[in-house]
Formats: C-alpha cells, structure tokens, sequence
C-alpha cells in the first residue's frame, strides 16, 4: 500500500506507468473532499494529486486561467475575487454534506465531478467552462486536449469528456477554465409559503421573464428551517436570485416583484446574506453533517421534479429541496433505506433523467449502483469509451461501476 | 481540387454501385436516392467550395429507423459514409468520397416539440438555426448562437460543427447551448445523451459529440436551450487610429467586468471594403474599427453604454457614435455583416480563416499578416470576433490566375501557424475539416492525436464514418489499441512516497 504523490506532471506520469506495468489500480484523490461518492474504490496504491499545485496562468483581461490539477479551488477562487472575477459556474463544495470540514476541494476535482452551483441555469457547470487539459491516460500517456483560449473547436473536445468522468478515464495534470467577471451586486427575492407545484410555476415565471433571473430554487419545510440561521422559520420558501450592475438589478428586482405579486408574500435579501444563502444552496446545507442517511442528487426536466418527488413521499419518508427551478432535487431518505430501485423507476416514470447516492454508507455504495445505470447500448459505448482511455482498468477501477 | 490528399477510393465498393444504389433503395424508397451525375452535383461540395467530389450516391433519409438501417448496412458491408446537414461547412466538413454514401439529413426538418416552462426545443437535426428561433419568437424567445449562415445551417450541422457566431462570448457556443441528442451509431445502434434535463450522468458524449465534425455518429434529434430575448440591444461604433488602442479598448471593457452581447472589430481593408459596399457611414481614416453590442434591460443597457464610451474615448478613439435607434443599430451592424460579400466585390474570390490567437497578441497577429501579405502578393481583409479572440482573416485572390489558389491555401495555413505560435488555436468555429486537417500537427503530437483517434475507435472502429476529414493520418483501431508497457520500469524515483 503506497500512496505516491507527484509534484509535476513528469512524475504523474512516471507514477501511472509503473501501475501500468504492474497492474497495480490505483485510487486516484487531489484532496479527497470526494472520495466517498461513488463505489468504494479496490486499489492497492493511492495517487494523491494535493501536491501537484500552483496557478501556472492568469490573465483576467483573456478570460483565461490555467492552474495544476492539485491546485486548492480556495486558492483559485481567492486569487480570482482579487480581480473582480469568478468560476462563473460556481463549483458545489460536497465537503460538508459528506461530513468533512468545507474548502477542501481541487481544480481538477472540480472538472472530474463536473461541478455546478445554482447559477447552473444560467451559466452551466464546469464542462461548460473547461478550455483545455493536459492527463494522463490509464495506457500511460501524457496527452493534451483543448487550448488557452476561450474559443476553439479544433479536434475533439476531449476536455468535456473528461467532465463528470471521476478519475475513471485520465489523470488531469493541467486545467484551463475560462473566468468571467463577478456580478457588482445580487439581491434574493424570496416568495414565501409556496407548496412544490405552485413553486415550480412560479420559478418557470419568473425564469421565463426579463428578468434575467440567474438562480431558482425552492425549499419546503423542514430544509427551509436549516438555512440563513432558520430566518425563514418554517414556511416554505421560493427563491429567485438576480444579479448584476446595480442600476440593473434594481429594475429587474422591480419587473420580477410586479410579475410575482400575487404568487404570495414577498422578501428581498440582498447583498452578502444572498450570498452566503446561495451559497448554503449550492453546498446542501440543509443536510450537511456528520449523518448517514442517504442523500440523493436527482436531475429531471425543471418541470417534472417536484411530481416525482410527491410520488416518492407516499411510499417513503423524504426530506427535498429544489434548485435549478426544479430541475435538481437534493432529496434525504429519513429511513436509512436509499430505496434506488423505487428512485430510479419514479424518475423514468417522471419524464426520465438520473439520480445519484452522492451520500450513503460504504456498504450500500458497494452494494448499489451510485450513479445512473444507463440503457445497455449506451452502457456499452461507455464502457468502449473507458476501453481506449484505460484497457487496463487501473484508474479509480470500479468507481462509476 | 489543390494537392489534398483523401483516403483511396475502395475498388470492391466503386465496383458494386449498382447493387449497393439498389439496396439502399429498398431502405429508403422513392426519392429518397439520388444517383445520377446531374442530380449527385448539388451535392459536390459543402461552403468550402474549392474542393468538389461526387459521392458514390446520394441517400435522404427521412426517418430514424432508415438512418439507422443505412448506416448497419454500410457497416456491414465496409462501405464509408459522410453524413451532411445543409453543407454550409467552411472547412469541407461534409465533402463527398468517391467512393462513400452521402447521407443527408435535410428532410428531418420538423421542430417536434416546444417546451416554454423548461425553455427547450426538440428539433429534427435539419431544422435551421434560424428555424428554431422562429419558432418560438412570437412569445418571445430566441436561440442564442448564431453562425453567419444561420438562415440555412442545420441544428444537426451546428452540433456536428460546435458552431459559435457573434453573440457567443456572453451565450455560449452549440455546445452550452445543446441538452440532448439522439444519434446513431455507425453500427445502426440508436443512442440517447441528456434530454431536457441540465446535465446529462455518465461521461460526457454529448460534449464529445458536439464538434466531432461528423466522425463519430449521425444526430437525428436535438434538445436545445432557448433564452428570453432581452429588451433592448443598442450598439456603439468605435474607431481607432490603431488596432493596438482597439485591442486595449476591448481589454478594458471586459476588465471593467463589462461582457457585451456582441463585440466585434474590423481592420482598415474589411471597413473600406464594407463601406464602399454599403454606405452606412462608417470612419475611413481608422485602422481598427469597433463595434460593441449591449443587450439586456433598458436600464443596464444605458448604464453600460455610458462606461464604454468613456473607455473608448480614454483609449483614444477618434470616432465614437452610439446608436440612438433600431435603425441606427442595424447600420452599425450592416457594413459588418456584408463584410464577406463586400470582400467578394473587389476581389474575384477570397479564402476565409478562423483561428483564434489570445487577443493581446492582435497588433503581433496583425503585423505577421502584413508581412505575409507581401511575402505570397495577396491581399487580406480581417474581420474579427473581438471578444473571444476569434479572428477571420479573408485573403484575396483570383482563382482564374493559376497559382494564386495554391498561393492563398498556403498564406492560410502560414496565418494559422501563426495563431498557434502565439498560444492560439487552428479553428475558432468553423472546425478542421479537410481544410485544416494537414495542420493539426501544428497543435497536437502524435500522442495528442492518438488519443482523439481512440475515441473514434470506442464510436466507429472501422474508421467508416467520415474519414479523411480532421485527422491527417488515419491509424488502424488495432494498431491505436497495442500496448507499450515497460515492465519492470522503476517509478520515477524522486516521487515521495508515503
């Protein structure tokens, strides 16, 4: 059992090579802040990235930002505000729900995850950003993909396909993410004691409004009670977040407000309690914890979440809450039970899309399928897809099984 | 067709035309194949017009199932395949093999279903661009990119292309733009990625997909992302005595975390072109020309306008007016989008490029051209996607004077190794094609381009869909798949170990 940790992209290769030539899988972790989503991993060796670091790139005016895969996301994030700008997409930090201490995640887990905040609506997720990439592949390759600039289609865009692949293809050394400037100002309006359906019409109002509305979520109780220090007490609460240049967001705070004043009573929060509210969003707050109840990431058509979800609590008691209008349920199973057969056949049966056990015990994670089984002739492209990325199978081996 | 060198033409396929015309026709009956010389020639070329080949036959699918049953049976028989949209392609995407079926996919042409709660259309892969944004216009919303030939480019084409367009520094490119598709395999399997959900599970094939250029499957269905216009567009004109001030200007506007709908800039030769073609009114004692699009709620759109003509005028712009209505701001935008016909009216033919170069390095681009310019006796014309760096270079020449079309492909691919020499790319958003096919070795190692090849592999190990477009040289799927493993090799010995 050794756990090697590069300091360079040389070594990072070196490392891979020597697992290739003795078949020795290896669990592949930056900091670790999400090592426990996905099946356990059966691996003698660990290759730790956190050591791979530092910002090798930076030009705010090109919208460009180029850091080694190890590279802390605080670090990054903290270096971008100093330049009035920002991971537009809004990276989810999963440390507190999986009971770790938050700010712990990497760049290049940022890009493995494929990461998103509530801002996904509007902005998308870290696929949607990632320019380019420099990995090496499970055959012992150092390869690049992409470009340092924020337009390109030359060759395939193996960058995205890296997206969401949780260290299963490659090992990123190198990441370049296109940065935006960082809104001046966001105000939260919040509509209050709205049930999941009328909460959902309301969101797609407003979404479908000039508005410009970068945010929607909606929290029925009891998860509403865990946010912005309970303030909201115990009513369900819908919120619509705007953000921009000052004049703007005033008048659009003013259209949303006329467009929405019949949905119910209505709340601004602004500037820094909207921010650490959203931030609470984006993190799961409201299930954070040292808890091992499962907890559940299902992605649907905005429109059709809360149906699946009202199908799910006459079988089962759950815990929800609601971002990107709807379209993701954050749900927590109170029995203990993650009950995947009945989530997954109520999301088909719900206009279709994928529900993930982002938070279970290592046996149920070893016993379960934690992310969406696919369709078999999709299964099987994925599964040729992992084949030429890593024939041996000796990255992260059986992670997204 | 100038030196460009396609994979040979398969003499057991070219002999059996005949049977392999009439079993497609037992697929897709009627009109559905076009087979005779007269008819084959509309389909000879795609944009990229300097390149022409009749396919071996012409196949119009109309429905999945056919799709799906064409492509098994050429897979069965190793017969290769170029998929076609509206064949609006600038670097010859979908030209045709001698020896390969052309299957185009213009009578998908149906928007099956329109989805305003989820802001989402599915289309039929041959849908127009524009087709879409009509269809949902009347309430009042659009689809954002939007590629110059908009008007005729297929959704389906668009994803195969990743197509971008003027508006995508701030809405993103077909890629941020597309949630799901249904495509087929080269095997005739009938696949689904993501849907009207945001993000699809697994490995990201829809973004694998969106830019594969045709090489790895063939869309037959698209889910995009619609958006609310915004309440008012205005635009500011800019003129500068340099385009290293108009360079500056532009670096200032997104350091003022300002990041307009549309920005975009023109030198001397492509204003003077447009001018003469258009007469809108535009600076002709200026090197860079400016055009800077705010869109949004009326409020935003007037404070911001206010902050960049002040930037403008500190980086010294002799000319800065700001549109005051519709009309004014369509001017503005007029000379711009006549650029290329403009060009075309003082030169018998022009060549237009597309990389993309880190925008600080435009005055070094710039120069370079110049310098280029005399070298090859051609003249050249920049219109130039300001924002995102995307720059489109469009060198003159006459096709009618032998050499000069050798001359200007060679000036092309010189401007292109330029972009990549200064930290850019070969192809901002008109993809590599055939057309910059033979300089991807500027970019990528044989390592790099390995690997890309080895994505084919998992989509299309017979190297049938496509073929001869984007790689240079194709490498067997076996061949791509052997291993070079060293055993006994000690791990690099520095590495701390714990």
């Amino acid at each position: 059992m050794t756990t090697f940790t590069p300091t360079t992209a040389a070594e990072t290769l070196s490392t891979v090579q020597w697992a290739l030539a003795e078949e020795a899988p290896l669990e592949v972790i930056g900091h670790g802040s999400k090592q426990g989503i996905g099946r356990p991993v059966q691996a003698e060796h660990t290759l730790d990235l956190s050591r791979l670091t530092g910002v090798t790139l930076y030009e705010p005016a090109e919208l460009v930002l180029s850091a080694k895969a190890g590279t802390p996301l605080a670090e990054i994030e903290a270096l971008l505000a100093e330049n009035g700008q920002q991971l537009a997409f809004e990276p989810m930090d999963y440390g507190p729900l999986l009971g770790e201490a938050p700010g712990r995640g990497s760049i290049g887990g940022v890009l493995a995850a494929n990461l998103a905040g509530p801002r996904r609506l509007k902005a998308g997720a870290a696929r949607d950003h990632i320019l380019g990439i420099h990995a090496v592949s499970g055959r012992g390759e150092a390869f690049k993909s992409g470009g340092r600039v924020v337009k390109n289609v030359t060759g395939y865009d193996l960058s995205k396909g890296l997206a969401g692949s949780w260290g299963t293809l490659a090992v990123l050394t190198d990441v370049t993410f296109k940065v935006l400037p960082t809104a001046e100002t966001e105000t939260t309006l919040a509509v209050r004691g709205l049930y999941d359906e009328q909460a959902v019409a309301a969101m797609a109002l407003a979404m479908g409004s000039n508005a410009e509305v970068s945010s929607a979520a909606h929290l029925p109780y009891p998860a509403v009670a865990r946010v912005n220090g309970g303030r909201f007490g115990s009513d369900a609460t819908t919120l619509l977040r705007v953000e921009g240049f000052a004049p703007s967001v005033t008048a659009r705070l003013a259209m949303l407000t006329a467009l929405l004043k019949n949905a119910g009573p209505l709340e601004e929060i602004a500037g820094e309690k909207s921010r650490l509210l959203w931030g609470e969003v984006r993190d799961c707050a409201p299930f954070a914890g040292n808890d091992e109840r499962p907890v559940w990431r299902v992605s649907m058509a905005p429109s059709d979440g809360h149906a699946m979800v009202m199908a799910l609590r006459r079988q089962t008691a759950v815990d929800a809450f609601y971002d990107w209008q709807g379209g993701l349920a954050w749900l927590r199973m109170e029995s203990g039970e993650p009950e995947a057969d009945l989530m997954r056949a109520l999301v088909k049966k719900h206009g279709g899309g994928h529900a993930t056990l982002v938070r279970a015990s290592a046996a149920d994670r070893a016993a379960l399928p934690v992310f969406q089984p696919q369709p078999p002739a999709l299964a099987a492209l994925s599964a040729r897809l992992k084949g030429e990325f890593d024939p041996k199978a000796i990255l992260n081996p059986g992670r997204m099984a | 067709m100038s030196g460009l060198a396609m994979p040979k033409a398969d003499s057991e396929t070219m002999a059996r035309r005949a049977t392999i015309v009439a079993d497609l026709r037992a697929i897709v009956p009627g009109e559905g194949v076009v087979e005779t010389v007269n008819e084959m020639r509309a389909f000879e070329s795609d944009g990229l017009t300097a390149y022409r080949q009749l396919p071996l036959v012409v196949v119009l699918p109309e429905t999945v199932a056919q799709v799906s049953r064409v492509l098994k049976y050429c897979n069965e028989h190793k017969i290769r395949v170029v998929p076609r949209g509206s064949g609006t392609s600038l670097s010859g995407g979908a030209l045709p093999l001698e020896d390969a079926v052309l299957l185009v996919m213009s009578r998908f042409n149906r928007i099956l279903s329109i989805d305003y709660p989820n802001r989402v259309v599915v289309a039929q892969p041959g849908v127009t661009n524009l087709g879409i944004t009509r269809a949902v216009e009347e309430e009042g919303f659009y689809y954002a990119p939007d590629p110059s030939s908009q008007i005729a480019c297929s959704i389906g084409g668009n994803v195969a292309e990743n197509s971008g367009g003027v508006h995508c520094l701030k809405y993103g490119l077909t890629a941020n733009n597309v949630l799901g598709i249904e495509m087929v395999l080269m095997d005739g399997e009938v696949i689904r990625l993501g849907g009207r959900h945001l993000d699809a599970e697994g490995y990201d094939l829809l973004g694998i997909m969106t830019g594969s250029e045709g090489l790895l499957g063939v869309v037959t269905e698209v889910t995009v992302r619609i958006l609310k216009k915004p309440d008012t567009a205005r635009a500011l004109l800019i003129g500068f005595p340099t385009s290293e001030q108009g360079g500056q200007c532009v670096a200032d506007i997104i350091g003022a975390g300002i990041i307009p709908g549309g920005m975009e800039m023109m030198d001397a030769p492509a204003i003077r072109a447009a001018e003469d073609f258009v007469q809108v009114g535009y600076p002709l004692d200026c090197e860079a020309l400016l055009i800077v699009e705010l869109d949004g709620p009326a409020v935003e759109v007037d404070h911001l306008i206010g902050q960049v003509e002040a930037i403008a005028i500190r980086n010294g712009s002799t000319t800065c007016r700001i549109s005051a209505s519709e009309d004014e701001r369509l001017a503005f935008w007029a000379g711009r989008k006549a650029a290329f016909p403009a060009v075309g009216r003082i030169s018998p033919d022009y060549y237009c490029m597309d990389g993309t170069i880190p925008r600080k390095e435009l005055p070094r681009v710039l120069h370079g051209m110049r310098e280029l310019s005399e070298k090859y006796g051609l003249g050249v014309a920049n219109v130039f996607h300001a924002g995102d760096g995307n720059l489109h270079p469009l060198i003159l020449y006459d096709a009618n004077k032998p050499g000069e079309l050798e001359s200007a492909e060679a000036f092309g691919a010189d401007i292109l190794r330029l972009c990549v020499a200064v930290g850019g790319v070969l192809t901002g958003e008109h993809g590599v094609g055939v057309e910059k096919r033979d300089l991807m070795p500027e970019m990528f190692n044989e390592t790099d381009l390995d690997q890309q090849m080895r994505v084919k592999c998992a989509f299309d190990p017979g190297h049938l869909l496509n073929p001869g477009k984007v790689f240079p040289q194709l490498r067997r799927c076996a061949e791509l798949g052997r291993m070079h493993v060293h055993k006994g090799q000690v791990a690099f010995p520095d590495i701390p170990r714990f």
